[in-house]
């Protein structure tokens, strides 16, 4: 059945407070999830209060302030920090985002900070991300033409063909949508999410692919694609405006189409 | 973690992903349930008007009602997609959020079997006095 309640090993507990430098005016606090696995402890949520007049603007600039001069064992995924890695995605405030583009001013109160919701954690902000990756593997996100490409040159598109890839080739693969997708959440193990789902879309509206029937094929399935209910949670999270959820149901409106 | 999981902890995880593959199967249940929703709005309309219009009035007057084929029809066709649409929404339910193999399928059967009964009882109630 569902849980309702977190495993006894991993709910929360009151963690350690670290106080802002004397002299501070403009003190933000961050509450941030902590586990250490070595540790063999149940997670801790640790209180840091941040000087913003010395801090950049994002939530990740905080971080990387805590870590580089508070408290070095803090554990985050960070690479680009403009938005196009998708490694710095989170749990800020409630809601799944990048930490890059999380303004700290849009954050009323203490900031919160946790992983990305109801995947395995291997350590503080840093979920394990096998399923989703393998679920992307499985629907195989690259090219498929039995037709070779013209010899002395790449293969076109017209600029409607191309249009029908906007939105969608733009997802940077940071998990938030499917770790905020209930049915995710339930299902994981089943049902791909809506980050998969919108990746298989984009090579089934891709018009240079011809596994178009294949891909919907391996689609075709109660758990696949049908556990998605329209909640909407991937559209409203989306770091990148994308939506995942129009994807899935242009997927389902093709499954129609080639039935009925 | 049920026995399956168990016996697949050394499975890579695209195995695990991969699965049994793809049913091939969903798209009936989808389309059926948006169908009888569809189809729900109006009869149930009907149903609601035909009830008012039919205050107060005698177990005859409803026979008589009734027996017109077309309430009849109408009647029937609420039922069955009353029911119908009832077996699939919670066996979409069932699925979201049970998750032991043996619970959930005995809980598919007690939904559908129920269903299909509570259909029979309405439809032959429904033909009995329409008829």
């Amino acid at each position: 059945m569902v849980a309702f309640n977190l495993p006894a090993n991993s709910r929360l507990r009151p963690g350690r407070s670290h106080p802002a430098p004397a002299g501070a005016k403009q003190v933000r606090e961050f509450r941030i999830y902590r586990w250490d696995p070595d540790a063999g402890e149940n997670p801790r949520t640790d209180s840091y209060a941040v000087d913003l007049d010395t801090c950049g603007p994002m939530v990740l600039d905080a971080l990387i302030k805590i870590k580089n001069e508070v408290d070095p064992t803090l554990t985050f995924r960070r690479s680009c920090r403009e938005g196009i890695c998708g490694s710095c995605a989170m749990n800020i405030d409630g809601q799944n985002t990048l930490a890059c583009l999380k303004p700290i001013d849009e954050v009323k109160g203490a900031v919160r900070i946790s992983p990305l919701p109801h995947m395995p954690v291997v350590k503080d902000l840093v979920p394990d991300l096998s399923q989703p990756y393998a679920q992307l593997r499985s629907i195989e996100p690259w090219l498929q033409s039995e037709t070779p490409p013209p010899p002395d040159g790449e293969r076109l598109q017209s600029k409607e063909e191309r249009a029908q890839l906007d939105g969608l080739w733009e997802c940077i693969l940071c998990f938030c949508c499917s770790t905020s997708c209930p049915s995710y959440w339930w299902n994981g193990d089943r049902y791909l999410g809506p980050a998969v789902l919108l990746q298989a879309y984009r090579w089934i509206a891709d018009s240079r692919d011809e596994a178009t029937g294949a891909r919907l094929d391996a689609l075709e399935d109660p758990f696949k694609l049908y556990r998605c209910h329209t909640i909407m949670n991937c559209t409203d999270t989306c770091p990148k405006g994308l939506n995942p959820a129009k994807a899935i149901g242009a997927i389902k409106q093709m499954m129609a189409e080639r039935q009925v | 973690m049920n026995t399956s999981d168990q016996v697949s902890i050394r499975r890579s995880m695209l195995g695990r992903a991969r699965g049994r593959g793809a049913a091939r199967a969903g798209f009936a249940l989808w389309w059926t349930q948006r169908v009888t929703a569809v189809a729900l709005v109006p009869l149930t309309l009907w149903f609601i008007s035909a009830i008012i219009s039919l205050e107060s009035a005698s177990r005859a007057d409803v026979a008589g009602w009734l027996h017109s084929p077309l309430a009849l029809a109408l009647m029937l066709a609420l039922i069955v997609a009353t029911f119908w649409h009832m077996a699939i929404g919670l066996g979409e339910v069932i699925a979201d959020y049970v998750h032991g193999e043996g619970t959930k399928l005995a809980a598919l059967l007690v939904v559908r079997g129920l269903s299909v009964l509570l259909a029979l009882l309405c439809a032959i109630a429904a033909l009995r006095l329409g008829l």
